[in-house]
Formats: C-alpha cells, sequence, structure tokens
C-alpha cells in the first residue's frame, strides 16, 4: 500500500524566490485581493443557487484560490490557460469582471458566454484564457494544442492545463502527455490535487506513489508542491513556465490543495469525509490567511487595508449579484446564435444549403 | 483537363492549401513519413516539410484534441483519421470540443478545423473498420459533414472546408481513391459546401444518393434507360450539413418519384432524415411512397462476397428503381 499523504515538496522559503522577491508591495496586494475577491465572489454566487437564483452545477473554488491567482500571475503576452469545470477562480484571476460572471450563473444574455455555458464553461480569449470545460481530462488535449500552437507560431509562450486529480486517470491526459513530451510542446499540465475526484478519494482512485510521478514515463519534468501558500505556487510553476518559454519543454506539476465544499453544491459532502478533516485545513492552511498572515509579518498589510480589500470584494461581489440580477435572459431567438461562425458572418458566408435551423 | 484519380484530387486540394496559406498543417497517423496509409499524402512531406506534415503517435482523442486545441489559437489543422471508424475513439473531442465549442463561449472562440480521412465499408475489413458516421456526426450542430462522390467534387469541396471557419468533417470513401476524373488545375476552384449536384437529368424518378452510391445509381440509371426506356434524375447531395434540399424538392417536383440510397444502416440515416423533409416540404408533390436502398441492416460482415450484398449496388438501386416508377 502506497502512502498517499501530502505531496512533499522541495521548495524552501518561497518567499525569498527571486519570482516572489521581485514583486512589490502593490503586486502583492493584488494577489491577495484577487484571492479575496474569487472567495467572496463564490460565496456570493451560493447564495444565489440557494435561493434558486442559479441553475445546474457549481463547482466552488473556496480554498484552492492561491493556485489559480499563482499561476496565472506568472502570465506573459502568449501564456495561455485551459480549465475544468471548476473555473471561477481561473476566471478571475486572469482578469475577467465579476458582473459577467454572475450574469453567466444566473443564465442572463449579460454572461460572459451570453448565458449558453454556464458554470462550468466561462471563456476569455482575449485573455488567453480558454475554458472551462465540463468533461474530466477532455480539455488537456486542447492544452497540448495551445502549446503546438504557441510553438508552431513561433512565440516565446506556453500553455497551461488545469485540472483536478481525478482528470489524471484519464486516457486523453496521457494521450496529450505523450504528444507533449514526444514534441516537445511548451504545455504545463497542472494537476490541482485537492484529494477528491467527486466523492472518491484519491487513494481509492489513482494507482502508484504519486500522480505527477507519472511524468517521469514520459521523459517530462515534474514538481510538486504545496498549494495553500502563494509564493510557492508561483516559484514552482515559474520553474516550469521558464522550462516552457525558454526550451519549449513540458512539465507536470502537482499542487496540493483542499476544497472546503463538496463536489458541486448538490453534494451534500457528508459520507466521503469528516468535518475534522476540513477544519484542520481551514485552521492551518487556508490560503487567504495564511497569506494574510504572511504581509502582515511583511509589513505589506495591517488592520485597515485587510478589512478594506474584504469590504470592496464583497462589495463587488454584491454588484455583481445586482448586475446579474437586472440583467436579462436570452430570448427564444438566441438559442440559434453561435452555432456557427458562418450564420452569424451571414455577410460573409460562403457555403449554401440548409444548416437546418437557418 | 487533366484526369486523375480521387487520391490525387484530395492531395492537389491539400498541397494548394498548404502552399496558398501557413496556417494549414496536415497531421495524422503516417501521414508524413509513411506517405498515408491510403497514400493520399504521398510527397506532402517533402514538398512542405516536418512542420507542416506532422506524424503522430495512434492516439486519436490525443491528436484530435490537440488539433482542436491549435485551431482555436488560429492554426488551421487538416486532421486525417487513418480511418473514419476511429470516430468513436475520439468523439469526446469531437463533439464536446469541436462542435460545442463556440455554443458554449457565446461565439467567442472560433474551430476551423477539418476531420478527413476514409470512411465506408467494401474492403473486407470488418465491423470495426467500415463505419459511415455521417448521420451521427451531422446530428450536431456547430459541425458540417461533407462526402464526395467525384475526384473534382473530392478537391473543390476540400478546398472549401480548408477555408471555412466552422469545423468541417470530409469523409472520403476508401473504395473511390482509385476512381479517375477530370479535374480542373485552377487553385481557386471552390465547391461551395452545401450544393447538390444534378449527376444525371431524368424525368421519372428522382434518386437521392451521395457518396460511393452516386456511382451506383448512375450506373443503374442508364440501364434503365437502355433497357426499360426509364429516365432516372440523379441528385448527388456532396454535403450532409449544410443540406441542399431546395434542389432536391426541384426534382421531387419535375418526377414525382422518390427513391433514396445510401451507404448507411437504416435505422436514424440520413435517408431517413431526407424521406421525412420531402414529406414534410414535398408532400404534395409525390405520386407514390418514397423507398429506399440501404447498407443491410447489421454490423459489417467480413466475408468478401457477402459484403458486396451488404452494401448498396447497382442491382439493388436498378430493382428499388423499377420499383419506386410502376407503384
Amino acid at each position: 500500500m502506497v502512502s498517499k499523504e501530502t505531496p512533499t515538496t522541495t521548495i524552501t522559503d518561497a518567499a525569498k524566490a527571486a519570482i516572489n522577491a521581485q514583486l512589490s508591495a502593490d503586486e502583492k496586494i493584488e494577489l491577495y485581493r484577487k484571492m479575496v475577491r474569487i472567495r467572496r465572489f463564490e460565496e456570493r454566487s451560493l447564495r444565489a443557487y440557494q435561493s434558486k437564483k442559479i441553475g445546474g452545477f457549481l463547482h466552488l473554488y473556496i480554498g484552492q484560490e492561491a493556485v489559480a491567482v499563482g499561476a496565472c500571475s506568472l502570465m506573459g503576452e502568449h501564456d495561455h490557460v485551459i480549465t475544468a469545470y471548476r473555473d471561477h477562480g481561473h476566471a478571475i484571476a486572469v482578469g475577467m469582471e465579476t458582473g459577467p460572471l454572475m450574469a453567466e450563473l444566473y443564465g442572463k444574455v449579460t454572461g460572459c458566454s451570453k448565458g449558453k455555458g454556464g458554470s462550468m464553461h466561462y471563456f476569455a480569449p482575449d485573455k488567453n484564457y480558454w475554458g472551462g470545460h465540463g468533461i474530466v481530462g477532455g480539455q488537456i488535449p486542447l492544452g497540448t494544442g495551445l502549446a503546438y500552437g504557441v510553438k508552431y507560431q513561433g512565440k516565446k509562450g506556453s500553455a497551461m492545463a488545469f485540472m483536478g486529480d481525478g482528470a489524471v486517470n484519464q486516457g486523453a491526459v496521457h494521450e496529450a502527455m505523450n504528444l507533449a513530451g514526444l514534441w516537445d510542446l511548451p504545455c504545463v499540465f497542472v494537476i490541482e490535487n485537492n484529494r477528491y475526484s467527486m466523492g472518491t478519494s484519491q487513494i481509492r482512485s489513482s494507482a502508484g506513489p504519486g500522480l505527477a510521478e507519472r511524468a517521469a514515463g514520459y521523459g517530462i519534468h515534474w514538481a510538486k508542491c504545496l498549494g495553500h501558500d502563494v509564493y510557492e505556487v508561483r516559484a514552482c510553476l515559474n520553474d516550469c513556465l521558464e522550462l516552457a518559454r525558454n526550451e519549449s519543454k513540458p512539465s507536470v506539476v502537482e499542487i496540493d490543495t483542499y476544497r472546503y465544499r463538496g463536489h458541486s453544491v448538490a453534494d451534500p459532502d457528508k459520507t466521503y469525509r469528516t468535518r475534522d478533516e476540513i477544519d484542520e485545513y481551514r485552521k492551518n492552511k487556508d490560503p487567504i490567511a495564511v497569506f494574510q498572515r504572511e504581509l502582515s509579518d511583511e509589513g505589506v498589510l495591517n488592520e485597515d487595508l485587510i478589512k478594506e480589500i474584504d469590504t470592496a470584494a464583497r462589495e463587488e461581489a454584491e454588484k455583481a449579484a445586482t448586475f446579474a440580477e437586472e440583467s436579462p435572459f436570452p430570448t427564444p431567438a438566441d438559442i440559434q446564435r453561435d452555432v456557427y461562425w458562418e450564420t452569424d458572418h451571414p455577410e460573409q458566408r460562403t457555403s449554401k444549403g440548409r444548416l437546418f435551423f437557418s | 483537363m487533366p484526369e486523375i484519380t480521387y487520391r490525387e484530387a484530395v492531395r492537389h486540394a491539400l498541397a494548394e492549401e498548404l502552399e496558398r496559406d501557413e496556417n494549414v498543417v496536415l497531421m495524422g497517423e503516417e501521414v508524413a513519413q509513411f506517405n498515408g496509409a491510403y497514400k493520399v499524402s504521398e510527397g506532402l512531406l517533402e514538398k512542405f516539410g516536418p512542420k507542416r506534415i506532422v506524424d503522430t503517435p495512434i492516439t486519436e482523442a490525443g491528436f484530435i484534441g490537440t488539433g482542436i486545441g491549435a485551431s482555436m489559437l488560429g492554426i488551421r489543422p487538416v486532421m486525417e483519421l487513418m480511418f473514419w471508424s476511429f470516430y468513436s475513439v475520439a468523439f469526446d473531442q469531437i463533439l464536446n470540443n469541436a462542435a460545442n465549442v463556440r455554443y458554449m463561449s457565446g461565439g467567442l472562440i472560433n474551430c476551423p478545423i477539418v476531420i478527413r480521412g476514409p470512411a465506408n465499408g467494401g474492403t473486407n475489413v470488418g465491423a470495426t473498420h467500415s463505419h459511415t458516421p455521417e448521420n451521427v456526426l451531422a446530428n450536431h450542430p456547430g459541425v458540417k459533414v461533407v462526402v464526395p462522390a467525384t475526384p473534382a467534387d473530392a478537391k473543390g469541396l476540400l478546398k472549401s472546408a480548408i477555408r471555412d471557419n466552422d469545423p468541417v468533417f470530409f469523409l472520403e470513401n476508401t473504395m473511390l481513391y482509385g476512381l479517375k476524373g477530370e479535374v480542373s488545375e485552377d487553385k481557386d476552384l471552390l465547391i461551395p459546401l452545401g450544393v447538390a449536384d444534378v449527376k444525371r437529368e431524368g424525368t421519372d424518378l428522382t434518386i437521392v444518393t451521395y457518396g460511393r452510391s452516386v456511382l451506383h445509381s448512375l450506373e443503374a440509371a442508364e440501364k434503365l434507360a437502355k433497357e426499360e426506356k426509364i429516365n432516372v434524375e440523379v441528385v448527388d447531395l456532396r454535403s450532409i450539413r449544410p443540406l441542399d434540399i431546395d434542389t432536391v424538392l426541384k426534382s421531387v417536383a419535375k418526377t414525382h418519384r422518390v427513391l433514396i440510397v445510401e451507404e448507411q444502416k437504416p435505422f436514424a440515416s440520413v435517408g431517413t432524415q431526407l424521406g421525412f423533409m420531402i414529406q414534410e416540404e414535398a408532400f404534395d408533390q409525390l405520386d407514390a411512397p418514397i423507398i429506399r436502398v440501404t447498407t443491410i441492416d447489421a454490423p459489417a460482415i467480413y466475408s468478401p462476397p457477402v459484403e458486396v450484398e451488404q452494401l448498396p449496388n447497382v442491382d439493388r438501386v436498378y430493382t428499388a428503381a423499377l420499383q419506386a416508377v410502376k407503384s
């Protein structure tokens, strides 16, 4: 029986790593602010869900904020991100506005995907953010494709392809890792190991000594780090991104993190883990509390600023909810828009015949 | 016009579009060093180099997904499936990513990809290698499905497919690769998707068909004209989605009788859709029930002489056409 305990980290004193040492006080505050904004946004969305304003699934990212914020803060002009259905954190981290994000949850036409995607399908190609994908592991080949595109176009960039620990057992993920290794694609496969794929703990789903270790079979660089410390996430991923940008080499990173809520808010979360386990993590490893302490010790944050950031994040979330509430739903005519490029650009239409609904 | 094979026509279309647009790449199993499992891409590696002509491992979900991801960034990949039968291995990527991404993103993301390769039975390779998935593919809004029957159509339609901004699934028929026909050398010869072609004019019966069945239908029509003085019109759909139902209806208004011939199993097939649309939009024009010739409803049999009988053939089309005209 192999141990499935917390992955070990090789990073010591991440705050002093060059990529973090160069951060200004304002940049550190911005990292902190983004994490708080994600949490308040999601808490507000949960309330909206409970009052039945939101349909479908709502997979909350609460507890994992340092991963998306740390990773996306490293993005340059030619770095791209793609993720799975637990995508709110990444969307805010890449700079999407919370109004259209909340409106998307409400199924409103002002949503980032015009009410057509929902919680699991956020996209912002103008921010190099390619979603938001609902099939476990299905987005990972697309991530290698983004990396392929970056390399093909001769850009110095990368693609970060995020997945959960459950996705690592999907065949498509391994096909993608193999291709990235074979073709030297600048792809960083980021496993957000929150320990549970839906209600199945990792110990019941994954063979072998760990998840990142599987990269060794493809000859790909791999690393592990702790995900509750945004400095550590940045230090670890920065190495991988530099490898991608400078040498066009892929890597696999397993980030140990934790979600406080159930798989989705429809999951009562009572059968597969204990309350004590959640409380223990929340008490000792909450990413926002950890960073708050760190920045307070550094003299970057003080009580007033902490309060101000929190109040602003709550107000922003409330404003997003109001925007969503007041926005219109799509009309039945919208159902058949955005299906084909061609039907959305009738003046440039080249093909004839019926596409069946036009 | 020079006479070339269907295989060469596909190759010429690929070469011309690779030449025209540096964002076009050809990717798939054995397409480069091996010159293609069916030799469609012969010589392309030599001409365009390994950056543009890319061999992949045998991992359909992985490489089709990679092509889709690259297409989102503005690359225009042409992905070769060694057999269209293997679409099932990559179906999550084809359906959930290529077909859905534009819609789920509210129109923010385009996916200008072509997935192409040989489809259909007739080569005695059994059930796993003889799929005809055009009905399954066409069931998904967001994609286009093209099925050329002649070398000229293969070239003109593939060039249009590569320039199209939506995902296009291009189904070549394995049995047609050696077929010869006249093909223009015009580098901008584009046949728009969704325009049916009346391959033979007639007055007594409309055969609506596509793919290899076009050839069987034309041969049966010649025989009917000679032996029975029956004048058959043959409408080749060329693309399933978009579908040129207007050309079909125009023909029905002329002949008032319809036979559908498709190399496909009959349940929930393209012919099923066609039959419904014809009765919906031209019921008053019909003098007789619509009938059809399909693949006999079973997985593809291996046994060579029996597989010939399982698929539509000239005799079956001839007999059904006689029935359609005399009923």
